[in-house]
């Protein structure tokens, strides 16, 4: 029940004359068709920390953007410390004493730090004398808040943690009194969070206020005096950090899910047709962003994996199917073994008998400005039946898409409309169609049924389980954890690239999950809770 | 919600209805430019299109125009398919030329025509994929970037011609940097020529049977775009690597394949030039061909059908032109230069600059005006 309350009266601040720092009232915005931002209510003491949690996609980002000038807001009004006030675009943002700290660093590589600080807000013709004067400054900066940088070092040579410092610097010398984070601890290590926190701390006890928005909620616990929680645009929450635990929050960020009831039977687990062993993806920046995986799939089984997004879905998904390589583990597809040292492309897992509904159809899954017959052969457009020796056969072709439509039952049925004109579930038929024609032994699904209409869900959902049945092994990934619960019959729990916990799809429910998939099951953070306590 | 979604144009707006007030706009610029010095603009334009079209001569110099702008313009497409901006075609053709020159120079006395031709054509596809397949590799391969490599290898095209042409392939006893003829049966006949042998007497141009092969590589761009899996896989790479790689397309073999193709289509402005029209090789006989392409293609839309009309409408102007110099004294060929290039600055760089207005004039036209509903 808890979970469904709209609004709590915003704590005040311990002063309750001044007025709060931040004030939102009634702040929407849409992008076309997607609600990012639903009558929104927020409100910051100022001096203090204010979490924002959420999923991804639950209009955070969208919020923090709102107010920092990036959109503007179709409807609502933004109050700083109790004056209306208009921000248009970041000028006005700075101007009304706000500063923001992006996931990804706004800084030129190759300037000093003190350069980086500088741009754009140097002063007079020659930099000679706005340099001395901001060098002075930043001095006073360091030493009030006790965030030392060099001044003189080389940006890019400086380890992430200090380049994170000196956007915070930035955002001070223009004078702000408000500082947005956002996910500030995604490219951190642990000691650099810790830096950072005490840096927030003592940011906040000489005035400054700080939002930080991010999915962690051991950060919310340990930094924050007050938290809101988003969810599908909407402030679904506003609680006391000092009131509440991370498990509630888990619970008010994930929302109930409602099982949907799909006629299923008892799996019937066959052969091992896919299996993963410490399977790892490391990126250019040397992050693994999946971690030393293990897992294997039968024929006749479909196992999901749940989490919050981002934490290694995609990687797993694209290691799968040949669009990531290998960094280290190996996996057995069919008999095969992929790996480091043979490494197969997505071609080649295809043609293993491996096809992949990736969770980002138009990034991958089609090409927009093909229609959709052409879209309708991408991945397969070598097969002997759309090829001559040298032309394409375009009827076969025509009548293929014509097929997948029919059996998917994909609107309108023109192979001929360019593929950027169907409605997005269309389009995810379209592409689930195509992927599940040749009867695939082993089937890779990410998001399948992201922005599509309830009755298209269901379909395409007993089109999965009737694919189980005949005996494929499939792999769900999904951030609807209604979805996972009621397709999969596992259940595998993904967090920061490793799998953190496994139960069966029959005896899941969403408040167990929701605590794995933040990493906040009670056996894992007692005694770290007792600690702040 | 968003009241403002736009509607796409209808194709004959997008095909038609922009480049042709492209043009409109240039040529009312240039009719400015043309008061400004005195002249009157209408009469300027009367005797640009005399002279492209009026006649039998200025057809012919207007289609052996076209037919450079054709194999260039269709270079640049190719490559653009694959989101590639070749604009080394200038190089590509030099080296084309110098190709067909080496067969004809070594075999002209040896072989007959009909062996010549297949040979001249391979050897023009063949040079000018050569010159574009360093930087294609270093594109595909290395991530250099394929606009500043193909822009220098345009350079080192140019010193090694004038190096072959002074030193190694320059005709003995003479002073000019220039081969020796090829015989007689290493010329491509005329189009003079050929209309001839059927009793068609035309007056003698540059027009050649070079013309015939730009019309089979527009149908052989058409067919291996649009009606091949290798087209297809371009196509695909072109328009979204991501999807491509999930696709399990090798797109850095595509890259080669694309700039390859590219470069032998602007290989064969060689052969116009070379073995059609000045039956040595010499130096500059490039002359901006390959960079015009880049405009002719850009207008064209990338599609052969868009091509053959925008290398049409170059044709025009570089031979109305010249006969503009030629009959107003006032007009220097320079001045010829500048119209072409408000041409091409409207229609290809400025292509999309009218777009968003006429997009608002037809949403205006269609939705019927309802204001207080729309604020709501």
């Amino acid at each position: 029940m808890a979970n469904t309350e709209t609004l709590v009266e915003m704590v005040q601040p311990e002063s309750e004359s001044s007025p709060a720092a931040i004030n939102l009232r009634g702040i929407s915005k849409a992008f076309g068709p997607v609600q990012a931002n639903d009558d929104v209510n927020l409100s910051v003491p100022k001096g203090t920390i204010h979490g924002i949690v959420g999923e991804n996609g639950a209009g955070k980002s969208t919020l923090m953007s709102i107010l920092y000038g990036f959109y503007e807001a179709d409807r609502g009004d933004i109050y700083i410390s109790g004056k209306k006030t208009k921000i248009k675009n970041s000028t006005d943002a700075i101007k009304a004493g706000i500063g923001m700290v992006h996931q990804h660093f706004m800084l030129v590589d190759n300037f000093t730090v003190l350069e980086n600080i500088m741009l754009g807000a140097e002063s007079g013709a020659m930099l000679s004398g706005s340099i001395a004067a901001a060098r002075t400054e930043l001095e006073r900066l360091e030493r009030e808040y006790g965030l030392f940088v060099n001044l003189d070092a080389i940006t890019e040579e400086l380890p992430v943690g200090e380049q994170q410092r000196v956007e915070i610097l930035k955002a001070l010398y223009r004078g702000a009194e408000i500082l947005i984070l956002d996910e500030p601890t995604g490219v951190l290590t642990p000691q650099e969070t810790d830096q950072l926190f005490k840096i927030l701390d003592s940011l906040r006890s000489q005035g400054v206020t700080v939002i930080l928005i991010t999915h962690k909620l051991r950060e919310i616990m340990a930094i924050t005096n007050n938290v809101s929680i988003m969810r599908q645009g909407k402030i679904v929450a506003d609680r006391k950090t000092s009131e509440t635990n991370r498990e509630e929050l888990a619970e008010l960020m994930v929302g109930r899910k409602v099982r949907i009831e799909i006629d299923k039977d008892d799996p019937n687990p066959q052969a091992m047709l896919l299996d993963v062993d410490n399977l790892t993806v490391t990126d250019s920046q040397g992050i693994d962003r999946l971690d030393h995986v293990s897992f294997g799939i039968r024929a006749g089984e479909i196992v999901g994996i749940a989490g919050v997004s981002g934490n290694g879905q995609s990687e797993l998904l694209e290691a799968l199917s040949g669009i990531q390589p290998v960094s280290e583990g190996s996996f057995v597809l069919n008999g095969v073994t992929v790996n480091a040292n043979n490494p197969k492309d997505a071609a080649e897992i295809r043609d293993l008998g491996c096809a992949h509904v990736p969770e980002d159809r138009l990034r991958l899954g089609l090409v927009k400005t093909f229609n959709a017959a052409e879209s309708s052969i991408l991945g397969y457009h070598l097969d002997p039946a759309y090829n001559g020796r040298i032309l394409t056969k375009p009827d076969a072709i025509r009548n293929h898409c014509a097929d997948l439509m029919e059996s998917f039952d994909v609107r309108p049925r023109d192979p001929s409309l360019k593929s950027a004109n169907f409605s997005g579930g269309n389009q995810q038929k379209l592409i689930l169609a195509r992927e599940m024609k040749d009867k695939p032994s082993v089937l890779l699904v990410g998001q399948p049924t992201r922005g599509v209409d309830i009755g298209a869900i269901e379909f395409i959902h007993k089109q999965i389980v009737a694919m189980r049945d005949e005996g494929s092994a499939i792999l769900l990934v999904s951030v609807e954890l209604d979805e996972v619960m009621s397709l999969a019959d596992r259940i595998l729990v993904m967090f920061e690239g490793r799998i953190v916990g496994e139960v069966s799809g029959k005896d899941a429910d969403e408040k167990t999950l929701g605590l794995m998939m933040a990493n906040a099951l009670p056996r894992n953070n007692k005694q770290k809770q007792e600690g702040q306590a | 919600m968003s009241t403002k979604v736009k509607k796409p144009l209808p194709v004959w707006a997008d095909v038609a209805l922009i480049p042709l007030i492209n043009i409109l706009l240039a040529l009312f610029v240039a009719g400015l430019i043309v008061l400004a010095i005195g002249e009157d603009p209408f009469e300027a334009l009367e005797i640009l299109i005399l002279g492209a079209f009026g006649y039998e001569e200025s057809l012919g110099y207007t289609l052996y125009y076209t037919t450079n702008f054709i194999f260039t313009g269709l270079a640049v497409a190719v490559a653009f398919h694959a989101s590639l901006f070749n604009i080394g075609g200038e190089g590509q053709a030099y080296i084309g030329g110098l190709g067909v020159g080496l067969i004809l120079l070594a075999l002209d006395g040896i072989l007959p025509f009909w062996m010549l031709l297949p040979l001249a054509i391979m050897a023009a596809a063949l040079f000018g994929t050569a010159w574009v397949a360093v930087p294609a590799y270093l594109q595909a391969y290395r991530g250099s970037h394929i606009v500043i490599t193909t822009i220098m290898f345009n350079f080192i095209a140019y010193f090694l011609m004038n190096y072959l042409l002074v030193d190694v392939i320059k005709a003995p006893a003479q002073m000019s940097p220039e081969s020796r003829v090829f015989a007689d049966n290493a010329h491509m006949p005329f189009m003079h020529e050929i209309l001839g042998w059927f009793g068609i007497e035309t007056a003698a141009t540059p027009l050649n049977g070079s013309l015939f092969w730009a019309v089979v590589c527009c149908i052989f761009v058409w067919i291996f775009i649009w009606r091949t899996r290798w087209g297809y896989m371009l196509r695909t790479v072109g328009q979204n690597e991501s999807a491509a790689q999930y696709a399990g397309i090798d797109s850095r073999k595509i890259v080669m394949v694309a700039l390859g193709i590219s470069g032998a289509l602007a290989g064969f402005v060689g052969m116009n030039e070379v073995m059609g029209v000045h039956h040595k090789v010499l130096l500059n006989f490039v002359a901006g061909y390959g960079f015009t392409g880049i405009a002719v293609s850009l207008m064209g839309r990338n599609h052969p059908v868009g091509i053959v009309l925008a290398s049409l409408l170059f044709g025009i102007l570089y031979q109305g032109g010249a006969e503009l110099a030629f009959e107003i004294p006032a007009f220097s060929r320079e001045f010829v230069v500048a119209i072409q290039g408000l041409i091409i600055l409207f229609c290809g760089a400025l292509t999309y600059m009218c777009k968003p207005w006429i997009e608002g004039l037809f949403y205006m036209l269609q939705s019927d005006p309802k204001p207080a509903e729309k604020e709501a």
